[in-house]
Parts: structure tokens; C-alpha cells; sequence
């Protein structure tokens, strides 16, 4: 009742200070790694990201990046809701077919998880489970239309 | 020559007001925050604690699913977001009040409500709702009371989605295993004692037609000490017909079939995971005390092109004994304010602009 009163008084863009914030156990963080720049030119892998619009960015990535983290680190909008554990599929990309054979061949999970992706193909991976790796230089991942948790992304809403 | 444009959005400042802050609220918020640099977001739950299915559905044995708290507990931090816990929307406040106090609401309070069976017998006792098992082994508050006996030998699911399959896997999967997850204490003590040897899931369509998914599926092909049985007679054509699908239900279809395969059958089994497809409820059996016996099915046949079989009813029935039951058809929404558009029929809200 209290609150119904306040709403009523207050002026739209006027909230109450006493603000709750939500509080959660600390986060883990992840992706640390990707955050270290190359240490030498030896470690740099090319990596260019292809969003769904088309549009691409060129990254220096190096040995050991995560595709997930990485994309992070450049705000690349790939999800991983699950914060590559595998068991979401918010990081489903497409790998250039060339590409394909240079990484490890998906383990079970992850092709389960992959059948419940939106717009699945044939060179569809997690990019959670792809691993910078020498061989994969130049490599070129494309993000889908949509994921299945943020469905309305890739959603172009028609005029009413 | 530059030239700059002043759009009106910029200028105003939206405030926005989400009900509702399960996973299509926060990630509502998540994208107003983005797309709308200026706005301020007010998000109100029901319950004290944010998060709603995230929280309170997904199942105690799948933590990882649950990390995308970390993204959520990300945009509540941010200074633009506000969090009222334990308000309800049509009991503490109207929609009215929302719609004077902000320049849109957005209501995200999801499906809370079972979608029922509507046959004789279905309100006797232990015949219980997919969702509030859920609620209960979850610690939702108004499920920690949930009355239900699991001393029988024979339990029964009716659908066969991923719900459907979260309650089998609970009620099969050993005690000791679930011990290490955040299941509530009083579900654990409960689960403990169960006598439950045999689940049922029992579908209207076949198997090419389930709504389950492979990774929960091959979950319980992997339980321990649980045998998956199919009726194989109910398997006849599935095989031809698989060739013929698209990757995911293909892949499931020709697990399924390697299930049904008694090569691949475990040893020592001492408990028993039944899909049974083709059967639609009509009647729930009950004892003298009105607690379940057993239940009465319609045997389906299948009609229509492969994409897209219908079940119809055949002059055949099937008793299937059973000492409980769990409804598992799906949720809908509610009308919780009398002044949301409502669609009574298709229980959705009717989109109008200024009210997502």
C-alpha cells in the first residue's frame, strides 16, 4: 500500500533512494587470459569475427584464447550464458569451412547442444569450445541470426 | 559539412518498469540498458529473490545452466537498474499504477499456472503438477508445503518434454548423487525414502515425435542402476522414417533406437525409465481414501504427413497401474491485473504499444 501511495506522488524519472540492490554470491570470473595482449608475434593468431549483419572485425588473438572470452574482451555480441561450461548454445558460430578439419572434432555434448541451436549448419561449433591454435590462423567465425536464449536479436520487428 | 541530428529519444529519459525478473526480464533489461543509453530500468518480482525460473526451475542437477546469474547479477549492478523484491502486480500495486509512473511497462511474469487435463479423477490425491515438483525440490516458497506420497513402486508422466524428463531424473537418480546438488533438504529426506522402481512418460505422439530433447535424453540412458525400456513394438517404422529427418531429430531418433536395442541394455538394473508413446489420459483410477491407483489411457493412432502426425483416438484403452502421477502438459499465463489485454483463449497478453 505504501508503495502504491509513493508511485502515485512521485513524478515519473523520481525514484525512492532507498535502492535494493541485487545481491548474489561473487561472480567468477572468467576470461582473464584473453585479456593478456600477445607477448610476441609468435603467439598472434588472426581471428576475424563476422557479425550477423555482415559487418567484420579483425582481432590479434593469440595460442590458447578462447573464442567465447576473446569475443568478450572486444564486445563481440556472443553470449555464453553459461559461461562455456557447455550446457547453453548462446555461442553457436559458424567456422569457415577451411577451418573446419584444423579443430578438434566436437565431443558429444557439445553436438547435442548443437541440436538444439537456432539455424544450425553444417560448420556450426561452440565458440566456447574453439581453442586458438597456430593452425587456426586467419580463421573466421560468423555469429547466427539468433541464439536461443535472445531469440528477438536477430528479430527484425515489423512495423505495426 | 557535419551535420548533427538531435533526435527526441535521446533527449527524453525512459523509465522503464519490467515485471517480472526471471530470464526474459533480465534480458529485456539487458537490451533497454543498451539500445536506450538515457533510460532507467525498475524491475518488480513477486517473491524477495530475483532470477524466477533460473532460480526456481532449473533443475538442481544442472548448476551450469545456472551461471548466466553472473550476466544477470552484471546488469542489476547497474546503477540504472533497480530491484523491488516481494511486490506482486495486481495485489501491491495495478497495472494502472505502473502505467502512470513509468513511460512503458513490460510484463514478463511468465506462465505460473498448469495447463490441466480436464478428465474425471484428476483432482484425487498424488496426482501431482510437473510445476510444483519442481517448485518443491527447488525451494520455491509456495511448493515447500507440497503433499505427495512416493510410497509406491510405480510412477507416472504424463507428456514428454524436458519438465517431464527433469522429474524422472530426479525421482530415479540416486540419492547420494543428488546429496551434492542444491536440492532443498526437505525433498532430499523425501527422496530418500522413495520406493519408486519404474517412471512412466507417457506421450500422445511417437517417438519421432517427442518433445524432449538428446542431452536430457541421454542423461537418463546414463543414470546409473536405471534401465531405459521402450515398448519396441512401439518403435515399428521409426528407423525408415529416421533417414528421411533433419540433424537434431535425427540424432535423437537413432539414440532412441540404440536404447531400444537390448545389446546396449545395462545389467543390474534395479530401476526402470518407460517412454510410452501413444496413450492420451481419460481417466484417473482412485481408491476408497481418493488417492491414485492407476490410469486409463486412449491408445493413439497417427495421422497426417511426417512433419506434422496428429494423434486420433482409437476404441482401444490401456490401464497402466500407478501410485503416483505427475501432470507435465505445459504451463500457461495469468491474468494478474484486470486491466492487462488479455486473451483468455491462448492465455497471452494482447502487445500494445507503451506495454510490451
Amino acid at each position: 500500500m505504501f508503495l502504491r501511495n509513493l508511485l502515485c506522488k512521485l513524478p515519473p524519472v523520481v525514484r525512492p533512494n532507498n535502492v535494493h540492490r541485487i545481491h548474489t554470491s561473487v561472480c567468477t570470473r572468467h576470461g582473464e587470459y584473453e585479456w593478456q595482449d600477445p607477448k610476441s608475434e609468435d603467439e598472434i593468431v588472426n581471428i576475424t569475427f563476422i557479425d550477423k549483419d555482415g559487418k567484420r572485425r579483425e582481432i590479434k588473438g593469440k595460442v590458447g584464447d578462447n573464442v567465447l572470452y576473446l569475443a568478450h574482451r572486444y564486445e563481440i555480441p556472443m553470449e555464453g550464458a553459461c559461461e562455456a561450461s557447455l550446457a547453453c548454445t548462446t555461442c553457436h558460430v559458424y567456422v569457415k569451412h577451411e577451418y573446419l578439419d584444423a579443430l578438434p572434432p566436437a565431443e558429444e555434448k557439445e553436438d547435442d547442444l548443437l541440436d538444439l541451436a537456432p539455424f544450425l549448419k553444417d560448420n556450426s561449433r561452440l565458440g566456447c569450445q574453439i581453442i586458438l591454435t597456430k593452425e587456426l590462423e586467419g580463421i573466421e567465425v560468423t555469429l547466427p541470426k539468433a541464439t536461443r536464449n535472445f531469440y528477438v536479436d536477430g528479430h527484425t520487428p515489423k512495423p505495426h | 559539412m557535419m551535420k548533427r541530428v538531435y533526435s527526441t529519444i535521446s533527449q527524453l529519459k525512459p523509465n522503464v518498469c519490467i515485471v517480472g525478473s526471471g530470464p526474459a526480464g533480465f534480458y529485456c533489461a539487458q537490451q533497454i540498458l543498451k539500445l536506450l543509453p538515457q533510460s532507467t530500468v525498475d524491475i518488480y518480482e513477486k517473491l524477495p529473490v530475483p532470477f524466477g525460473l533460473v532460480r526456481y526451475g532449473v533443475a538442481p542437477d544442472h548448476p551450469e545452466v545456472k551461471n548466466v546469474i553472473n550476466t544477470f547479477t552484471k546488469t542489476g549492478d547497474n546503477p540504472r537498474v533497480n530491484f523491488y523484491g516481494n511486490i506482486c502486480l495486481g495485489q501491491d500495486i495495478s497495472l494502472g499504477d505502473l502505467t502512470n509512473a513509468y513511460h512503458a511497462v513490460v510484463l514478463t511474469y511468465g506462465a505460473d499456472n498448469d495447463k490441466k487435463l480436464n478428465i474425471p479423477g484428476e483432482d484425487g490425491k498424488n496426482i501431482i503438477s510437473a510445476r510444483s515438483f519442481v517448485g518443491w525440490y527447488n525451494g520455491l516458497p509456495e511448493d515447500a508445503s507440497l503433499d505427495l506420497s512416493l510410497d509406491c513402486e510405480e510412477a507416472t508422466i504424463l507428456g514428454q518434454g524436458n519438465v517431464a524428463m527433469d522429474v524422472a531424473r530426479i525421482l530415479l537418480s540416486p540419492v547420494d548423487q543428488l546429496k551434492s546438488t542444491d536440492i532443498t533438504e526437505h525433498s532430499l529426506e523425501k527422496l530418500s525414502t522413495s520406493r519408486i522402481k519404474s517412471v512412466n512418460l507417457v506421450g500422445r505422439r511417437g517417438a519421432l515425435q517427442v518433445a524432449f530433447t538428446i542431452k536430457e535424453f541421454r542423461e537418463m540412458t546414463k543414470l546409473p542402476h536405471v534401465q531405459t525400456v521402450f515398448r519396441n513394438e512401439q518403435l515399428c517404422g521409426v528407423h525408415e522414417a529416421s533417414a528421411t529427418l533433419a540433424r537434431p531429430r535425427k540424432r535423437l531418433t537413432e539414440l532412441i533406437l540404440k536404447t531400444s536395442n537390448p545389446d546396449e541394455s545395462k545389467s543390474n538394473c534395479s530401476k526402470y525409465f518407460r517412454p510410452i508413446f501413444l496413450r492420451s489420459p481419460t481417466e484417473f483410477k482412485l481408491n476408497d481414501n481418493g488417492a491414485i491407483t492407476g490410469i486409463n489411457f486412449a491408445v493413439n493412432r497417427l495421422e497426417g504427413p511426417l512433419d506434422n502426425q496428429q494423434a486420433l483416438v482409437t476404441e482401444d484403452t490401456e490401464l497402466i497401474p500407478s501410485g503416483i502421477a505427475f501432470r507435465s502438459i505445459g504451463y500457461q499465463s495469468r491474468c494478474v491485473d484486470s486491466d492487462i489485454p488479455f486473451n483468455e483463449k491462448s492465455c497471452t497478453v494482447i502487445p500494445k504499444e507503451g506495454e510490451f
